[in-house]
């Protein structure tokens, strides 16, 4: 099986912004949420994966083909949405469905036409009505009626209302059905990428700080709540992420929680009051915060 | 007097939505697992029956494909589903499944209730004496409506 995207030691220099040495195999057929602060990177990675821009060094391969030497190929299966792209703001969106058409043999109409009424869209309506919103929708429908076999999606979700975006995350679980198509999208709301996405990237100031199956994500990852005081012989520890102490109150963000932390934990005289599971979104910021990988 | 038969298809398509929830705490996966029990146990699928695929169910439901994946391995490991190599997953064939759940449950619950009493200090012997004033106060009468 080919894999659906595989980066090397990819590095992309700007003025003030550098992607540093990111590795990131993704196989055929999975969902993968990338996750970052505004900055981090996550556009200019798919910009890359896209061929709109170059890696200054590294190895970039799409669907199995060299990028940017074989991008001509990979276009045809790649589709793109972003929301710095551009629609002719004076056409219908009916023009914009017919221009995609004549190019890509793979557009379905029939699926364009549900889309439409789903993202309640008006295909006769310019562009420059359109809201963001809208735009956002008419962005999708492009891409997804084509069915392409790699989707890379830059905030998908932002800036939608509520009914639009659970219609785009239902597009999205359609899309899994067929496990010849792979999507990676980038969101804020963890949430979406926590409910649909097989694996997660964390990015952080221009690098990969992580790269796992979701459920080992939320399997590691702890919050416990014990009695007693942090005691200096556990600094240090690796498997601690992050402690806070209030009064007789500790409270510890744990990286790899295991039965074997639990039992040092007590050797340490700290009484264990809970250990709960912590949402992605508590997973990333602990993360960042602790500066270091997850 | 001429009888039609009516066939029904055996093999009836399974709804493959679950109502899984993104605010729950309880994880996801735990979620899948606890829907699909309560769906035997209710006979809604029975023994035998085929299960929606993994990918048709994550679509269905609108939660990964992994998330599927663990909650199928849990529910295999628990017996209740079994996994034939290239045809996908079906309800284990046992007859006694439902019950067999249930008594689990029930198992469950009962071990729970002596480890609560014995936090509470209540003996074996207070407990039979609440099991038998219970038997002695009147039931509430659950065969029928409630009409007054």
């Amino acid at each position: 099986m080919t894999a659906a995207l595989a980066l090397s030691g990819v590095t992309k220099r700007y003025d003030s912004f550098a992607l540093q040495d990111i590795t990131l195999d993704m196989p055929q057929g999975q969902i993968m949420g990338l996750v970052g602060v505004n900055g981090a990177g996550k556009t200019t990675l798919l910009r890359i994966l896209s061929g709109l821009a170059r890696a200054d060094s590294g190895t970039v391969e799409v669907l199995g083909h060299a990028m940017p030497a074989q991008q001509v190929a990979v276009k045809k299966e790649l589709g793109f949405a972003s929301e710095d792209m551009r629609l002719y703001k004076s056409q219908t969106l009916r023009w914009h469905m017919d221009f995609i058409r004549a190019i890509y043999p793979g557009w379905d109409e029939a699926y364009a036409a549900d889309l439409l009424r789903r993202f309640d869209l008006r295909p006769e309506q310019t562009l420059a009505g359109f809201s963001h919103g809208q735009r956002v929708k008419a962005l999708l429908l492009l891409n997804f009626a084509r069915r392409p076999k790699l989707l890379l999606l830059d905030e998908p979700t932002t800036g939608l209302d509520p009914v639009a975006r659970d219609e785009v995350l239902q597009a999205l679980a359609d899309i899994l059905r067929d496990d010849a198509r792979s999507v990676l999208f980038s969101s804020h709301n963890t949430r979406d990428i926590e409910q649909l996405a097989d694996t997660i990237s964390f990015v952080h100031q221009g690098r990969l700080l992580a790269s796992k199956d979701k459920e080992s994500f939320l399997d590691d990852w702890r919050r416990i709540i014990c009695q007693g005081t942090w005691p200096a012989e556990a600094h240090g520890w690796p498997e601690i992420a992050m402690t806070r102490q209030n009064g007789s109150l500790l409270e510890l963000r744990v990286r790899q929680f295991s039965d074997g932390l639990v039992g040092r934990l007590q050797a340490q005289g700290l009484e264990i009051r809970s250990a709960e599971a912590m949402s992605l979104e508590d997973i990333f910021v602990t993360t960042v915060r602790a500066g270091g990988a997850a | 007097m001429h009888t039609v038969h009516i066939k029904y298809a055996q093999w009836v398509a399974v709804s493959a939505e679950l109502f899984l929830s993104t605010t729950d705490s309880t994880p996801m996966y735990q979620q899948i697992v606890d829907q699909i029990t309560a769906k035997v146990i209710a006979g809604d699928w029975k023994p035998g029956q085929a299960l929606p695929s993994i990918r048709e169910l994550a679509s269905a439901s609108r939660v990964s494909v992994i998330t599927v994946k663990r909650a199928y391995a849990d529910l295999m490991l628990a017996g209740i589903i079994v996994t034939r190599h290239g045809m996908g997953s079906f309800v284990a064939e046992s007859s006694d499944l439902p019950t067999d759940l249930l008594r689990a449950e029930f198992t469950q619950h009962f071990d729970a209730l002596l480890a609560c009493a014995a936090r509470l200090g209540i003996t074996r012997n207070e407990i039979r004496h609440m099991l038998d004033d219970e038997q002695a106060a009147p039931t509430p009468d659950t065969s029928g409506g409630s009409t007054p």
